[in-house]
């Protein structure tokens, strides 16, 4: 390990002992950070490791429960995100935070508009500050554009410069490339190094190891709330710096010896969906995709490019123009949620928060929703209290939810839990098709094995499932087909056992249409 | 683990009891500004409870509460405010007077005919805001404002126009035709406390049953709890926007029922006034529960028969509806921050649990 004070560059930010307890979550314990100025430093570890919860801390989010903050060599205590940015630390977030129906300009200056003497404010001189920065960062577009009609690689550059412009010499960027595909990540690193080349130092949080190890100069690692190591990009290799963020053998996703049944469970011919807004082109055009039992047919693609839309449509929630669906050879395109959930269709939803979980109400409450048809939890029209309680233990136990009891509102488990709850009751009613969006994401590996393993035991049963996922590898390791959704197409069908995260990534983008042979 | 129960009711009740101490101590405020002694109002006011007779006249302004705070708590728990109840009440009062005039049947029966068309007439009047919800998009806050001006109107010139009676008693009031003795709902106490009571309460024990014992009303609060989970996995949410609002109205359909068959016998302009209002400042004091909703419709209740006495101290009897209006105001406030305390320290209490847990396995 390599001891910084020797490298005669300074230190833009030491952390010394930081601890933060928090109900429900891994909090950090002695987390040991320090960062040299000018350099781009990558924080990995796994999904909750406590990557987040440190820079929260460090911008002033909320308040360490011990542990010293030094910034630039001088003492500091951030009561909020204010103090953070005036001493000069600004961070850009994982979820983009940017009035859509307000231009570049108002989007950066929001919050800190220059004013003349009369209390106007002063576009030009903003336009002016903003040009400026944009030439540093080799940004070429128009500040007068709407923030609506970006892309995903260019809000982010605006949220970058959403940052420089409150003057902000230490950037934080929360898991920046987890929206963005493998090119556009190229572009961001290039504006980082010009960044750096400048007098930056960058922050740099991800669990993706190949972008860190190509990109980083620097990199410390995170494991179960504590700084396990600092190392560089020379010393460490793809394997061991995986083995130091999970501190012991890989899971892997991999294992596919299946055997793929004859008959269709799920059968969706040429859908279309209309656009959210009238006259926009559709959202879903002539999607096919069947899927058989003991199958699951990977979907990857950008967020956006129609997988929310499909999933719906399989549902029932949107109403197609045209095309039909089918479970099992039962036409439902025209029935409602309720029967085709009847039909034996699951989801395991997008996001657990807005459409997997009642926060507020107990575990047994959230294991009994959508399962109101289920004779074995209900007395005719009543509801049957020990029955569903006695069910959710068992899924409780039989999915490792980590709780108390089956009585605790569902607000009180960590992410991963609940993720595993809600997978849990998806799969306990043993469906005949499952919809699976991002099944792990954000959870922790122990809880990301349970569920790849249920997966491969219920689809070894016949299960069969549509399996939509960010996580490339995760889509690599588990399908036994791969289609591409591109624009709200199916680009292309992609080989599981010849495909690379790399080669997903140019279909993603679009840059490649049609199946790979 | 029904200790973990009996903690949530302990920690949402101790809630309601400050709120209703602080609304007292903003109104010891009051008086003291206005010069009245804020001791001998609170002892006046308060030391009616030990007469019959005003205990007797709180239930009796308790019945027609409980109703109409149910009707608003059954659109809450799936998150419509219903604020059209005293619309829909109106309405299904003139529907009912009119209408059980009209008919001759025996008692018993005569009064559940006028119960069908009390809450028929109240579900289709909220009906239309569901329709409006459902097809359009209407907020239904907005609607059934709207509509409660609509029905007030609506009533107001039906009545003139075509149901006024002529005065029989020789009384100045204005008044449909006298509905036959055989819809006269029965008093426990002659002239003072109706024996729509029984009915209230039974209202309320009907209303947890439905909505914490059965699967509808599983759904209900689900839907009302998130919208996008409980659509997700296929409850219909249009479906049950409409339900709610039936049943919301139905129930506002009887909330005049005690004034109509329990005491005026017929329909007169300012028949059951602001009761449909009151009941929503009830369900949010009870915080939609049952039980919440049977003590606060009580309290409300008694401050509404009690504040008489305070003109016999030269007392405003409106101290009282600054009160209410306070302690709504205050149940609001506090119920949100003890909430988040309690969800914090019920995370709190997990985490602790799940790391004995971990140790011990």
């Amino acid at each position: 390990m390599t001891e910084y004070s020797h490298l005669g560059k300074q230190l833009a930010v030491e952390l010394h002992g930081i601890t933060k307890r928090f109900p429900g979550v891994i909090a950090n314990h002695d987390v040991e950070l320090l960062v040299r100025a000018g350099t781009i430093h990558a924080i990995v570890g796994e999904n909750g490791a406590g990557k987040s919860t440190l820079m929260k801390t460090l911008y002033g989010m909320h308040q360490p429960d011990e542990g010293t903050i030094t910034v630039n060599g001088n003492p500091a205590q951030f009561k909020t995100p204010t103090d953070a940015i005036a001493a000069g630390i600004g961070m850009v977030h994982q979820h983009f935070m940017l009035a859509d129906n307000l231009t570049i300009t108002e989007n950066i200056i929001l919050g800190d508009e220059p004013v003349d003497s009369r209390g106007r404010i002063n576009f030009k001189e903003a336009r002016a500050r903003i040009e400026s920065l944009m030439t540093s960062l080799g940004a070429t577009f128009n500040p007068d554009t709407n923030v609506s009609e970006l892309g995903v690689g260019q809000r982010q550059r605006v949220e970058i410069l959403k940052v420089l412009y409150r003057g902000a010499k230490i950037l934080i960027l929360d898991e920046p490339t987890a929206v963005l595909v493998p090119q556009e990540v190229d572009e961001l690193f290039t504006t980082l190094k010009r960044l750096v080349a400048e007098g930056a130092t960058v922050i740099f949080i991800s669990h993706k190891l190949d972008e860190v190890l190509t990109y980083c100069d620097e990199i410390t690692v995170i494991r179960q709330g504590t700084t396990v190591a600092r190392t560089t990009p020379s010393q460490v290799d793809r394997r061991s710096l995986a083995e130091l963020m999970v501190g012991s053998d890989l899971p892997d996703p991999s294992g596919r010896e299946t055997k793929v049944g004859d008959d269709v469970r799920l059968q969706v011919t040429g859908l279309n969906l209309a656009g959210d807004i009238a006259g926009a082109k559709l959202a879903l055009e002539d999607i096919n995709v069947a899927v058989h039992s003991g199958e699951i047919v990977g979907i990857a693609g950008v967020e956006g490019n129609g997988q929310f839309e499909l999933c719906e449509s399989i549902l029932g929630l949107r109403t197609i123009l045209s095309g039909s669906i089918s479970v099992c050879g039962h036409e439902l395109s025209h029935t409602e949620t309720r029967d085709r959930i009847n039909m034996g269709l699951s989801y395991i939803p997008f996001d657990r928060h807005r459409e997997g979980l009642l926060l507020d109400a107990p575990l047994w409450e959230n294991t009994f929703l959508g399962r109101e048809e289920n004779s074995s939890l209900t007395n005719g029209p009543f509801i049957s209290r020990s029955k569903i309680e006695a069910d959710c233990r068992s899924i409780i136990n039989r999915f490792g939810v980590l709780t108390p009891s089956e009585q605790v509102p569902a607000f009180a488990l960590s992410g991963g839990n609940q993720q595993k709850l809600v997978v849990g009751r998806e799969m306990v009613s043993d469906p005949k098709i499952l919809l699976a969006a991002h099944p792990t994401r954000g959870v922790d590996v122990g809880a990301q094995a349970a569920i790849w393993d249920e997966l491969r035991h219920a689809r070894d049963k016949g299960l069969g499932v549509l399996l939509i996922s960010a996580d490339l590898e995760e889509l690599i390791g588990l399908s036994d087909r791969i289609l591409v959704m591109f624009d709200g197409r199916v680009t292309a069908q992609l080989d599981p056992a010849t495909a690379t995260p790399e080669m997903l990534g140019t279909y993603m983008t679009g840059e490649v249409q049609g199946d790979a042979r | 683990m029904k200790s973990q129960r009996l903690q949530r009711m302990a920690v949402t009740s101790a809630s309601s009891l400050l709120a209703v101490f602080v609304a007292l101590c903003i109104c010891a405020v009051v008086l003291l500004i206005t010069g009245k002694d804020p001791i001998e109002a609170y002892r006046t006011l308060f030391g009616a409870a030990g007469d019959t007779k005003v205990l007797q006249g709180s239930l009796n302004r308790a019945t027609p509460l409980m109703i109409s705070a149910a009707a608003v708590a059954i659109g809450f728990k799936m998150n419509l405010f219903n604020i059209g109840v005293e619309g829909q009440m109106r309405v299904a009062l003139l529907a009912t007077a009119v209408a059980g005039a009209a008919v001759d049947l025996p008692a018993p029966l005569h009064i559940l005919f006028c119960f069908v068309v009390a809450m028929a007439t109240g579900a289709i009047w909220a009906g239309f805001a569901g329709w409006l919800k459902v097809k359009r998009g209407v907020n239904e806050v907005i609607s059934t404002i709207m509509l409660n001006f609509v029905a007030l109107s609506l009533v107001a010139w039906a009545f003139d126009s075509f149901f006024r009676a002529e005065s029989t008693t020789g009384s100045v009031l204005v008044k449909t035709k006298e509905l036959p003795t055989s819809a006269w709902f029965p008093d426990i106490v002659d002239r003072r406390l109706s024996g729509m009571f029984f009915i209230a309460v039974l209202v309320l024990i009907l209303f947890y049953v439905l909505v914490w014992k059965t699967k509808f009303g599983f759904q209900l609060r689900a839907s009302g709890a998130n919208p996008g989970a409980s659509r997700a996995t296929g409850v219909n949410p249009k479906r049950m926007v409409m339900i709610s609002m039936l049943l919301s109205g139905a129930l506002a359909g009887l909330v005049g029922m005690r004034a109509l068959l329990g005491d005026v016998h017929a329909y007169q302009n300012n028949l059951a006034e602001q009761q449909g209002f009151n009941g929503i400042a009830v369900a949010l004091l009870g915080r939609n529960h049952p039980l919440g909703i049977f003590i606060s419709a009580l309290l409300f209740g008694y401050l509404g028969e009690a504040s008489g006495r305070l003109q016999l101290i030269d007392i405003p009897k409106e101290i009282t509806t600054i009160m209410t209006g306070i302690i709504v105001l205050a149940v609001v406030i506090i119920n949100e921050a003890v909430k988040r305390w309690d969800d914090r320290r019920i995370q709190h209490k997990a985490a602790v649990a799940l790391e004995t847990a971990v140790v011990a396995a």
